[in-house]
Order: structure tokens, then C-alpha cells, then sequence
């Protein structure tokens, strides 16, 4: 039988937090300026191979004959397991751009019996230069209508809180990416939009309590209040994020190569994420002063959520 | 407490055994098959093809199935994917040019099923594997070309009036034609409107000199033009390659898609899609002597071209065709009778047979030469004006002459090229003739291979981790929330079979890896609702509410947070997918159809259920197990 929720003191620790907040995402800003995130091929274009064979494979054979084929920029690395190996090249010029894959894939089997193709991607300059812009711009677009949405729902402060909220979170796995050089490709920017989704989704059941106890108790004390509202969504906020985690950990873990840093970003987005819908979105909302007044007037949805 | 309302357990009744049915054909895997379909489109296979293909089959010890009609091809099924490819082989020198043998796959879903439209999902390529394309149609070409060729009418114009100009130049999308004097240049304007009206005619301040500006909608409908032919040529390709399910579709202002499932030979794909390979039959302008042809400067009306892989024995033609590829009805690779070399029998459509036979007919007894033309394009790097390196295709056409005969008589509608290097040469020349020629050259911008192994490899994947993910979630639920957690647990499979089942239902759908994470994450992130709900009615017992006041409450307070939620998530799928390419569209598709149905099972089924455990009759649980 459940027990009565016991309020907890969050804010007692919140500037000590803010302040980590603040330096974690002024890290990830200079970070992201300086170094810039390990784009991968989606968005660099050229040409990755991917191959398997029937035993260990030398990688440093592997250079060697790369090199001597031409290659000398090519980046190998191990893909999975010893048997399989990703061979990265940068967008060539000129003839047959198209078809150094083809050529690699040569000049590996001609070291190694018996390899396979697993697979081929080459991405033109052209075509990464865009699918960059898109994505960019994409990012910026889930932003921007969050924003507006959130706008819509909320008050200014509540508005800027979970915004602020949504950017902290970006930018830290951003910075977390470009700190530890994780590819970020295409399949990572899905994995960051969703995380987008998730964070607000996060923020707006906090925030969404906290004004709630604002409309509907007696008590003026925005400490009291926020308290009480966070304890009380602690643990959905803690059984959400622990069921999310669950099954990435799973697609960590069994989904290969390719859901590897799509899992990686969401489980660092995740613990960023519910740290956030607690820490940042009423850090601000003290900082910005929040009080009973903002929620006054009563809205009519007041009325349809009491039949 | 008011009752729930009994629509809602029919309608969430309905929406479940529909999903299922639609959800089931995936449950039954589909097996290797090999298609086999006439040349011709829209010819049936004829019974004796079929036995001889069945025979084939019986004579290399692989089992096979019937074989069942598949609209006007003929499918048989084999046991295994390699029982396939060397069926395929087989049956490929087997049959001949007349008829294509593609790999396919073999649904196995019941007829019954079948009967009602469900079929399962389709699989993205880096679930089944196969090769990506994309095509960059190189544009400029094709507006160059057709710049000359209106210049060359604005001259003809000008000529016919009588009007003496001073050039007619080609400045990027306009004409500019110079003239010697006022009267001049005020006298072409009417000649020119009428010759061009793809063009806006302006005057140059104080100059003798129009300026022709191409309209914007002529370009457009050139580019449109160009796309859509090159399409329509791509696709016969690819029909001629082999592939069933393959997909040709227009992406953007001028690029093209290519998808060929199941093709393993990328390299064979690759360039046989690439190639702008088309002829010309001219007549050989013998009068002149090879010592002629040495110095490389042609004579009028004519042009100097090599021979094939004799650099050295340049040969001189005349400028004027007397057919050319694209006039080329029915190619097929053949041998010589005598020599046994191989040839491709060609025919001709009505305006080129003419043509042949009326040269020809004057010139019995005179060389005729084939010429092949052939465009590569290529990305090279230029500064722009801005001083930014950019990468723009550049095409370079290869004219080489790969035989010269006597005409020995009037050619008519049917002849046969020889002087081919080998067969393979010759079915390939024979494919791109029958395909038709590209209306502008392409370049592969993106390429995505992905091996069989690894598609099923990644399948494996993400199904496991589908699995162990649910599981996971399953049990955590259970402990969690007791009796509440099972109907939240029955609700998480119900959201399971209705995203299966609405992707099998929707045919655009495509299930990628990125698509089964989609589906994996709105597992972790469905029970969400349940958990606000739950957590809610929690509180409201804590406060001492009773149970079925509490449950209630729970529902409808939870209800706006959850809509909320779920919102943000939507919008994000929806930004995903306008902004993703393939696979990652998989994922926002996954995304959006999770969402919704997870909100519907999260809040309907999961009341649906507690009102029947707890909310019959009007006895009032005393406790509830959560």
C-alpha cells in the first residue's frame, strides 16, 4: 500500500546545481566551437566499406595495403567483432568517384580469402553538404515549433524554463559527442530530435505540477510548492526514465553497429534529460521569480478537467 | 462514478482484431522465388517456357514449387536464397534475351489472408538487402544542348528574314544577338518573338544588340522533361536488369532514385544505370584517303573519328546520320552463323527504316560505319566565383567507330551490328539500345550497399533487441504496479500488434533498423502514460480518496499531461520525417504510428480493462492492487 510522499528539499541544493548546469553547457558550447562534433559519412560524404571474413583480420595489413593502393587516408577500424572491419575514405576526385568502394573492396580481397561485402555507402560531397543543411535545419525547426508550442501551453516563465531546459539538454549530449569523438551521423540526429521530444515531455509533467499546486492550494511559498510538486512526480519521472533506459540499454547491448551511437546519444539524453525537467526548469523558474500571481486568473480548461 | 461507456470496448474490440488480421501475414516469412517474365512487357509466359524452366529445376536436383502466375510473369519457389541464385544463373542462359529471370521473394501468407488485402510489411534495404541509388541528372548538359540548338534557330531565322546580324551568342540562359545597325535589330525582333517564343525578348541600351531570355517556366519543363525521361529510360533498365520490387522515382528538382532489392552486384547495377551509351549510323566518306584522315583535320562535312582500339586508323564520316540510337526498336544480342561472332540484331521504327533504306538504296557498294557515343560524367572540383571549392559533374563524351561494312544491299527495318569484342559486350549494348538512351547524363551521388548477410543480420538485431527490451519493460511493470502493471503489460502488447499491423496496412510503409528502434524506444516510453496514471491514482488513495473515485481522478488529471507529452514527440516525428532520408524516415514513421497507438492503448485499453476487474456491478473494490 502506497505510503504518503515524503517532500523532498530539491532546491535546498539548486544553485549548486545550476552553477554545474551552467559550466556543463558552457563546456559543450566551446567544445562544440572548437572542435566540432566527428561528423560521420552522411554528412562529410565519401565512402565507407564494410566487410567480413572467415577469421581474424590484420589491421594493420589492411593499412598497409590500403596504402599502397592508393588509399593512404583511409580510416579502419573494427566493426562489431575481429572478423569485420569498416574502411572509411574521404570523397576522391575526379574519375569514378562513385566506385571506390568497389575498388577497396579489391584491394582487401586481394590480402584476405574468402571476404565479404557486407555493405557499401558512399555519400557524395554534394549530397552531405545538403543532407548537413537539412539537418541543421531540421534541429533548429524542432526547436523552434517546441518554443512555439510550449508558448502556447505555458506562461512566459514556464515557456523560457522548459526551453532553457530542452537547449541544456542538446547541447550537453551535443558536447558529450564532440568530448568523446562519437560519430554523429544521421541515425544520431534522429536519436537527438527524439530527444528533443523526450526532454519536453519530461519538463512539461513537472512543469505541469508545479503550476497545478500553484492553482490549486493555499500555500504561497514557491519553495513549498515546487518541492512538493517535484516529490510528488519523482517517481513517474523516475519510472519513465528507468523503462526508457531498460529498452535502449537493450538496443545498446543486441542492436549492432548502427543502433550503437543512436542508443549512446538517447541513454546520456535520458539521464541528462530527467536531471533537467527537475533541475533546470525550476531552477529558472526562481530565477525568474515565479509567484501565485502568474496563476491567477483561472483558464477554462480549469473548469473541463473537474466534470 | 459514471459508467464507461460500452462504444469504447467495441471500438477498442474493433481496432484490435483488425490490427491483428492485418498484423498477421508478418508471421509467415516469405521464401526465394524466381520470376520470370516475357521481354515483352504484357506477354504472358508460355506453357512450354514453363516446363522447360520446371525441367531445368528437376535436371539440377533443386526442388522447387509449382509455379503460380504473378499478374503476366510466372513465379516459381525455391528452397534456399543460394538454390536460388543458381537457379537464376541457370535459367538466364537458359531462356535467352526473350525473357527476364529476376529474384524475388514468395509471400506465404494464407489465401484467406490474402483475400482481404493483408499482406506484411515491407522491408527497407537495410533489412533485406540490396543497393541505393541516387542520380544527379547533370542539367547544364541538357540546357547547353538545347541553347545550341536555339541559337542555331535564331540564326535560321534571322537567314530566312533576310536580316544580316553579327552573331547570335550564348551567354548561360539567354541568346544575345549582335547586329550591325539599329534597322537591323529593330527588324529581327519580330522574326526572332516568332522563331522563340520559349524566350523573352529585351533590347540593350544604345546597342544594336536583343537579348534573349530564357523563360523560367520552358526551363522548368525542359528539367521536367529531362528528369522524367530519364526516369522512364532508368526504369526500363532496371526492368531489363532483373529486379522485381525495384523502385525509380524522382527525388527533388534532378535527381532520381534508384532502390534495387535483393541485387548483389553493385558493380554490374552501377554501370549499366550510368551508362549514356547510344549509336549513329552514318555513311563512311571514302572519297577521301586515310593519309587525310591522319592530319585530323576533316573536311567539310564531315568528321574525323577513331576506330575502336586502333587509335592509329582514324576514320572520316560524313556529318549526316542516317539513323541514330534512339530510333532503335527491338535489340537483342545474337551470334554470326558463319563466324560465330557475336552481334546484336537491331530494328528500326518507321522513320528511321526510311531513312536507312533510302540511303542505302543510293549506296550499294559504299562503307557504312557504327558509331558509339558514349557520356561519362564526372564530379570535378572548381572555385566559384565566391572563392568556395565546389564539386559540379562534368561530362565527357567518347565517340569511338566500332564497325565499318559495305552495304552489300538495301537495308531496311532489320540489320545487325558485328564488331563486337565479346558477347557480354554485345547483350550489354543490346540492353542499353532496348532501354533507350538517357536524355542527360548522370552521376551517382549516393550509394548504399547493403549485403544479404547483413540485412539479416540487422533483422536479428533488432528483433532481440526488440524482445529483451519488452521483456525488460514487461517485468518492471509487473513488479512495479502488481495488477495495474498486467493491464498495463496487456496494453503494451496491444500497442505492439496495432503499430504492426497499421505498417503492414499503410503501403508506403517501410520497416527499417532505425524503424525497429523506433518502435523499441515507444515501447520504453508508452508505458509513460500508464505510469502518470498510475502514480496518480496512487496519490489520490494516499489522500484518501476511494478506490473508484481515485480511479477516475487518475484518468482524467493524468489525461492532459499525457496529451501534452505526446504532442512534443509528434511534431518531432513529423520534422524527422520531412527532414530524414530513408531510413531515418523509417524511424519518424515508427515514431508517429507508436505515439498514437500507444496513447490509445495507454488510456482506453488500459481503463477498458480496470473497469472490468474492478468496475462491475456496483460493488465498490475495497482495495486496489496497485
Amino acid at each position: 500500500m502506497p505510503t504518503p510522499t515524503k517532500t523532498i528539499n530539491f532546491m535546498g541544493i539548486r544553485k549548486v546545481l545550476g552553477t554545474l548546469s551552467i559550466c556543463l553547457v558552457v563546456a559543450s558550447i566551446i567544445l562544440l566551437a572548437t572542435r566540432g562534433l566527428n561528423l560521420g559519412l552522411d554528412f562529410t560524404g565519401g565512402t565507407t566499406v564494410v566487410v567480413e571474413a572467415p577469421a581474424d583480420i590484420d589491421i594493420a595489413q589492411v593499412r598497409q595495403d590500403l596504402e599502397e593502393a592508393g588509399f593512404s587516408d583511409a580510416v579502419v577500424q573494427q566493426y562489431g567483432s575481429a572478423r569485420d572491419i569498416s574502411v572509411r575514405v574521404a570523397p576522391q576526385e575526379g574519375m569514378e568517384a562513385d566506385q571506390v568502394g568497389q575498388n577497396v573492396y579489391q584491394t582487401l580481397s586481394g590480402g584476405i580469402d574468402d571476404l565479404q561485402l557486407k555493405q557499401v555507402e558512399f555519400v557524395g560531397p554534394q549530397v552531405g553538404d545538403e543532407l548537413r543543411d537539412q539537418s541543421g535545419l531540421a534541429m533548429l525547426m524542432a526547436l523552434g515549433l517546441m518554443l512555439v508550442y510550449v508558448w502556447f501551453r505555458f506562461s512566459n516563465k514556464f515557456g523560457i524554463a522548459t526551453v532553457a531546459a530542452l537547449l541544456h539538454d542538446v547541447i550537453i549530449v551535443l558536447g558529450l559527442f564532440s568530448l568523446v569523438r562519437w560519430p554523429f551521423d544521421l541515425t544520431v540526429l534522429a536519436a537527438v530530435l527524439a530527444l528533443i521530444g523526450y526532454s519536453l515531455n519530461d519538463s512539461i509533467v513537472v512543469a505541469d505540477r508545479i503550476r497545478e499546486n500553484f492553482r490549486n492550494t493555499r500555500e504561497t511559498d514557491p519553495h513549498v510548492i515546487v518541492n512538493g510538486a517535484i516529490s510528488e512526480t519523482l517517481s513517474r519521472t523516475i519510472n519513465t526514465s528507468f523503462t526508457t533506459i531498460l529498452v535502449l540499454v537493450a538496443l545498446f547491448f543486441f542492436g549492432g553497429e548502427v543502433m550503437r551511437a543512436f542508443s549512446e546519444a538517447l541513454l546520456v539524453g535520458i539521464f541528462v534529460g530527467t536531471y533537467s525537467s527537475i533541475y533546470v526548469v525550476a531552477n529558472l523558474l526562481f530565477t525568474l521569480g515565479v509567484s501565485k500571481e502568474d496563476f491567477l486568473i483561472p483558464e477554462k480548461e480549469e473548469i473541463d478537467e473537474m466534470p | 462514478m459514471t459508467r464507461y461507456p460500452r462504444w469504447k470496448f467495441f471500438l477498442l474490440l474493433a481496432v484490435l482484431l483488425a490490427c491483428g488480421l492485418y498484423a498477421l501475414p508478418n508471421a509467415f516469412p516469405d521464401v526465394p522465388a524466381i520470376q520470370i517474365s516475357a521481354d515483352d512487357a504484357g506477354e504472358e509466359v508460355p506453357a512450354s517456357v514453363r516446363q522447360r524452366v520446371l525441367d531445368t529445376l528437376d535436371q539440377a536436383g533443386l526442388s522447387h514449387g509449382e509455379g503460380e502466375t504473378v499478374n503476366t510473369s510466372w513465379m516459381v519457389r525455391l528452397d534456399s536464397t543460394d538454390a536460388q541464385l543458381r537457379a537464376k544463373e541457370m535459367l538466364t542462359e537458359q531462356l535467352g534475351d526473350d525473357y527476364v529471370v529476376a529474384l524475388n521473394l514468395a509471400p506465404t501468407t494464407p489465401q484467406w489472408l490474402r483475400a482481404v488485402g493483408a499482406s506484411p510489411m515491407n522491408l527497407g534495404l537495410d533489412l533485406r538487402g540490396g543497393v541505393h541509388f541516387l542520380l544527379q541528372v547533370d542539367m547544364e548538359t541538357v540546357i547547353r544542348q538545347r541553347m545550341d540548338a536555339w541559337s542555331g534557330q535564331a540564326k535560321m531565322a534571322l537567314r530566312d528574314e533576310g536580316i544580316r546580324y553579327r552573331d547570335v551568342a550564348i551567354e548561360n540562359r539567354t541568346l544575345v544577338a549582335t547586329f550591325d545597325d539599329q534597322v537591323a535589330a529593330d527588324a529581327a525582333r519580330s522574326p526572332l518573338r516568332t522563331a522563340l517564343p520559349e524566350f523573352t525578348l529585351s533590347q540593350a541600351s544604345e546597342q544594336p544588340r536583343l537579348t534573349l531570355t530564357l523563360n523560367a517556366s520552358t526551363l522548368e519543363e525542359l528539367q521536367d522533361y529531362a528528369v522524367e525521361q530519364n526516369r522512364t529510360a532508368l526504369n526500363n533498365r532496371v526492368n531489363e536488369l532483373g529486379v522485381a520490387e525495384a523502385v525509380v522515382q524522382r527525388q527533388g528538382a534532378d535527381r532520381i532514385v534508384v532502390q534495387l532489392p535483393g541485387v548483389q552486384d553493385a558493380a554490374q547495377a552501377r554501370r549499366i544505370l550510368g551508362r549514356t551509351a547510344t549509336l549513329e549510323f552514318r555513311l563512311v566518306a571514302d572519297q577521301y584517303s586515310s593519309q587525310r584522315a591522319a592530319t585530323g583535320i576533316a573536311p567539310p562535312g564531315t568528321e574525323i573519328f577513331p576506330f575502336k582500339d586502333q587509335g592509329d586508323r582514324p576514320v572520316i564520316l560524313e556529318k549526316s546520320k542516317i539513323a541514330t540510337g534512339d530510333q532503335v526498336t527491338n535489340a537483342r544480342m545474337g551470334f554470326d552463323q558463319q563466324s560465330g561472332q557475336p552481334q546484336v540484331n537491331v530494328e528500326l521504327d518507321s522513320t528511321g527504316a526510311r531513312s536507312m533504306q533510302r540511303i542505302t538504296a543510293k549506296n550499294v557498294g559504299n562503307p557504312m560505319a557504327v558509331l558509339f557515343i558514349e557520356t561519362k560524367t564526372d564530379m570535378k572540383t572548381v572555385e566559384g566565383e565566391d572563392g568556395e571549392r565546389r564539386q559540379v559533374p562534368q561530362s565527357t563524351t567518347e565517340r569511338y567507330v566500332i564497325n565499318v561494312a559495305t552495304i552489300q544491299d538495301t537495308l531496311g527495318s532489320r540489320f545487325r551490328i558485328t564488331g563486337l569484342d565479346s558477347p557480354a559486350e554485345a547483350s550489354e549494348l543490346a540492353l542499353l539500345l532496348r532501354a533507350g538512351s538517357l536524355a542527360a547524363p548522370v552521376t551517382i551521388v549516393e550509394e548504399r550497399t547493403v549485403g544479404p548477410s547483413l540485412g539479416r543480420e540487422n533483422i536479428e538485431a533488432g528483433l532481440k533487441s526488440m524482445a529483451l527490451g519488452m521483456a525488460l519493460v514487461l517485468v518492471f511493470m509487473l513488479v512495479w504496479y502488481k495488477v495495474f502493471g498486467i493491464f498495463a503489460n496487456i496494453a503494451l502488447l496491444g500497442n505492439l500488434v496495432i503499430i504492426v499491423g497499421v505498417m503492414s496496412l499503410i503501403p508506403g510503409a517501410t520497416l527499417t533498423l532505425p524503424g525497429i528502434a523506433g518502435i523499441v524506444l515507444t515501447v520504453g516510453m508508452a508505458v509513460d502514460a500508464n505510469v502518470l496514471i498510475y502514480e496518480r491514482i496512487r496519490e489520490e488513495l494516499r489522500r484518501g480518496r476511494r478506490p473508484r473515485e481515485a480511479i477516475d481522478e487518475g484518468y482524467n488529471r493524468a489525461f492532459t499531461t499525457i496529451l501534452d507529452a505526446n504532442i512534443t514527440t509528434l511534431i518531432v516525428a513529423v520534422i524527422l520525417f520531412s527532414a530524414g532520408t530513408g531510413s531515418v524516415q523509417g524511424f519518424a514513421v515508427t515514431l508517429f504510428i507508436g505515439i498514437l497507438s500507444s496513447m490509445f492503448t495507454a488510456i482506453v485499453g488500459t481503463r477498458a480493462l480496470v473497469e472490468m476487474t474492478y468496475g462491475r456491478g456496483a460493488r465498490a473494490p475495497a482495495k486496489l492492487s496497485i
